[in-house]
């Protein structure tokens, strides 16, 4: 239908090398290679100010690599950046829509810039994918945040890219519009649509084909969810603290003091009225627990580390590292 | 491999800009107003209550004598309207205090045997004591009162009408006999609000978008930087045109402010000025870091033009390294031109170098905004 539609997108969607960005004195990307096959949801995670922003910025041209290359849609990012715009959609982590245009306004708008045939049709039709016929006349700055990303999104799709780089689409937006957010991007990628998403939620994390945990500038894993996990060698055990009338967060906050002065104890996490308690040497951590284990009122139990665990693990190992 | 060049697509992008710019721009109540109120609010200030050419000075006069031809005097500087005889203190020393307590602007003074002096042949003196704290106020009827008094004294045959008398000076003001301010203000506002609302409005519309957070978005669309720019001038050329039309509709019907030269070269010399204006205006978006920032600068580049553009103040009576500055101000050139087709009947010959030098300034401050606008966020 568009002129998008006359490209044929390689297998690989995005491949880079060696990617490195400064700002100033400070690396905020370093080195970081990475590749994403096409049809596939690759999640991008990492905590706030880890490069995640920065190389979706690369990746779509705003941001010029200071070393590193790659191809975006078999283009090459440091000079066919031009060319890269016209089939990939980003959508900013801050709402970059006109506020003072309507919803039917910003979408043709959109639809001109990309040069869709019939900007109207294009407008109107994304109106009805979107479900917000009814507010197409409406401000977008007046929108909600559920139907502000809702509309983002459907700007971002309107030109029929071959790639979307969404940096935090869903945040602040309620379960809800999220999940059914989430639905339409497997929809899209079904379609043969590429989507590089970046996110703070591990639920959100379990629904990506891939993902990959970047910290500091640093790719520290990459891999389906059971491989990041499994490569992380974080063994878990969950405490869970019997209602026997004592206080259950007393019980919890007396444990993991107890057991986080010990070295093979890397993390205690509570969970409600579980406790979770990681290393990565299981025998050591088998010892470092056994004190505790004939401990009346408590049930141990031996579970594969979470998602979770996992990344706040390479996380403080990456600072151990850079440190 | 870069592609052939995409006309229809270049087309397209900046009439999309444009589109875009017109509905935000009619959103802006506020904006859309002042647009149409500056020019017209300026324009009546300036027309009605400010007058370079001010009237009725309040005048004390010390009489030392009463003779025909110091009555002849009073009463001619009555009849001129600059002078409104308010005060006629008993001596020296109340006068001094009037003058410098600001309650009169002139004093004059006819000393004692001034009439006998003056039948003898032995040119008196009439003293003429004027407070020139704001020579502008003062300069004009200055400069009528020695023409006014040796007419006063010739029609009393107390000095030869035949145009011996040795102190007639003959004034003769070109372009503006009547000496009416409005018909140099016109002109000079038409340049000075154009210069302010064209900066302002294009100052402002790149650091909106990088505030609002919308450039990062409209950077990462296949537009390039240049659509952008020509998508944000043009809305606003015509927003200068309907000023210029208001200004100078309004100066005809209010002022009489004439047109002697030719309408044609008038809004070709219009048109390349606010093009110019918007251009530099855009520039100071690009340098500017948010709208607070390109305001200042605006306001640092406007103060200049009002200053040294011939505006305020003659450009003749400046320095000449004053002169300079005021040679690479877009406005200093359009006033000569605007001035010269109104009032002078100037045609292209005379005002191809002022046409020149602005368009060079338009182009050269184009290829700045141009070069210093980015198309990355680095």
């Amino acid at each position: 239908m568009t002129a998008a539609g006359a490209f044929a997108p390689p297998e690989v969607a995005i491949s880079v090398e060696g990617l490195s960005k400064k700002f100033g004195d400070r690396l905020v990307v370093d080195n970081l290679t990475m590749s994403v096959r096409r049809g596939q949801i690759y999640g991008f995670l990492g905590p706030n100010g880890s490069g995640k922003t920065t190389t979706i910025r690369m990746l779509c041209g705003l941001l010029t690599p200071d070393a590193g290359h790659g191809t975006c849609l078999g283009l090459d990012i440091r000079t066919q950046s031009r060319e890269i715009r016209k089939h990939v959609g980003y959508m900013t982590q801050k709402f970059s829509l006109y506020t003072d245009l309507s919803v039917r306004e910003n979408l043709e708008f959109v639809a001109r810039l990309y040069g869709v045939p019939r900007p109207e049709d294009a407008a109107q039709q994304a109106l009805v994918r979107l479900g917000l016929e009814g507010r197409g006349r409406q401000l977008a700055g007046e929108l909600s945040g559920g139907w502000k990303q809702r509309l983002a999104l459907g700007a971002c799709i309107l030109p029929a890219p071959q790639l979307l780089l969404l940096d935090e689409p869903t945040a602040g937006v309620d379960p809800q519009a999220r999940r059914e957010f989430w639905a339409q991007i497997h929809d899209l990628a079904a379609e043969g649509l590429t989507v590089l998403v970046s996110t703070h939620y591990m639920d959100e994390a379990e629904r990506c084909h891939e993902i990959a945990y970047i910290a500091y500038g640093h790719l520290l894993a990459r891999g389906t969810v059971a491989e990041v996990v499994a490569g992380s060698g974080l063994v878990t055990y969950v405490v869970d603290v019997a209602r026997d009338g004592r206080d259950p967060g007393a019980v919890i906050a007396a444990l993991s003091k107890a057991l986080s002065g010990n070295p093979a104890v890397k993390m205690v996490a509570p969970f409600g009225i579980s406790l979770h308690v990681s290393g990565h040497d299981a025998d050591a951590l088998e010892a470092a627990i056994a004190p505790f284990r004939a401990q009346e009122g408590l049930s141990w139990r031996r579970e594969t580390a979470t998602l979770e665990d996992v990344f706040i693990d390479l996380m403080m190992r990456s600072q151990d590292m850079l440190r | 491999m870069s592609a052939p060049p995409d006309i229809a697509g270049f087309f397209r992008r900046v009439a999309a800009m444009v589109r875009k710019e017109f509905i935000q721009l009619r959103r802006d109540r506020v904006t859309f107003a002042t647009m149409i109120a500056i020019p017209l609010l300026q324009l009546i200030l300036f027309g009605y209550a400010i007058n370079t050419t001010p009237r009725h000075l309040p005048t004390a006069v010390l009489v030392h004598e009463n003779t025909a031809a110091s009555r002849a005097i009073l009463a001619a500087l009555k009849n001129t309207a600059f002078f409104s005889l308010t005060h006629e203190p008993a001596d020296d020393a109340e006068a001094e205090h009037l003058i410098r307590g600001g309650d009169v602007l002139f004093l004059v003074e006819i000393p004692a045997g001034f009439e006998r002096a003056l039948r003898r042949g032995e040119t008196p003196q009439l003293l003429v004591a004027a407070d020139a704290t704001d020579p502008v106020a003062s300069g004009n009827a200055l400069g009528a009162l020695s023409g006014v008094v040796s007419s006063a004294l010739a029609r009393e045959r107390f000095v030869d009408a035949a145009g011996t008398a040795p102190f007639e000076i003959v004034q003769h003001r070109r372009y503006n006999p009547a000496g009416t301010s409005q018909l140099n203000i016109v002109p000079g506002l038409l340049g000075t609000i154009l210069t302010m609302t064209m900066l302002i409005f294009t100052a402002l519309s790149v650091t909106r978008e990088t505030e609002r957070g919308t450039m990062e978005s409209l950077l990462s669309m296949p537009i390039h930087p240049v659509e952008i720019m020509l998508g944000k001038i043009i809305p606003y050329v015509l927003v200068g045109v309907m000023q210029g039309v208001l200004i100078l509709g309004a100066g005809m019907i209010l002022f009489s402010v004439p047109l002697e030269g030719s309408l044609l070269l008038l809004s070709a010399g219009t048109l390349l000025f606010i093009t110019a204006n918007l251009a530099t205006g855009y520039t100071f978006s690009t340098l500017a870091q948010n709208q607070l920032q390109a305001v200042q600068m605006t306001f640092m580049y406007f103060l200049p033009n009002i200053l040294l553009s011939g505006f305020m103040f003659p450009f003749a009576g400046m320095p000449v390294w004053a002169q300079w500055i005021s040679e690479c101000l877009p406005l200093t050139h359009y006033l000569r031109m605007v001035r010269g087709i109104l009032l002078k009947n100037a045609g292209f010959a005379d005002l191809q170098s002022d046409i020149a030098i602005l368009a060079v300034l338009m182009l050269v401050s184009m290829g700045i905004a141009v070069a210093r606008f980015r198309q990355t966020l680095d």
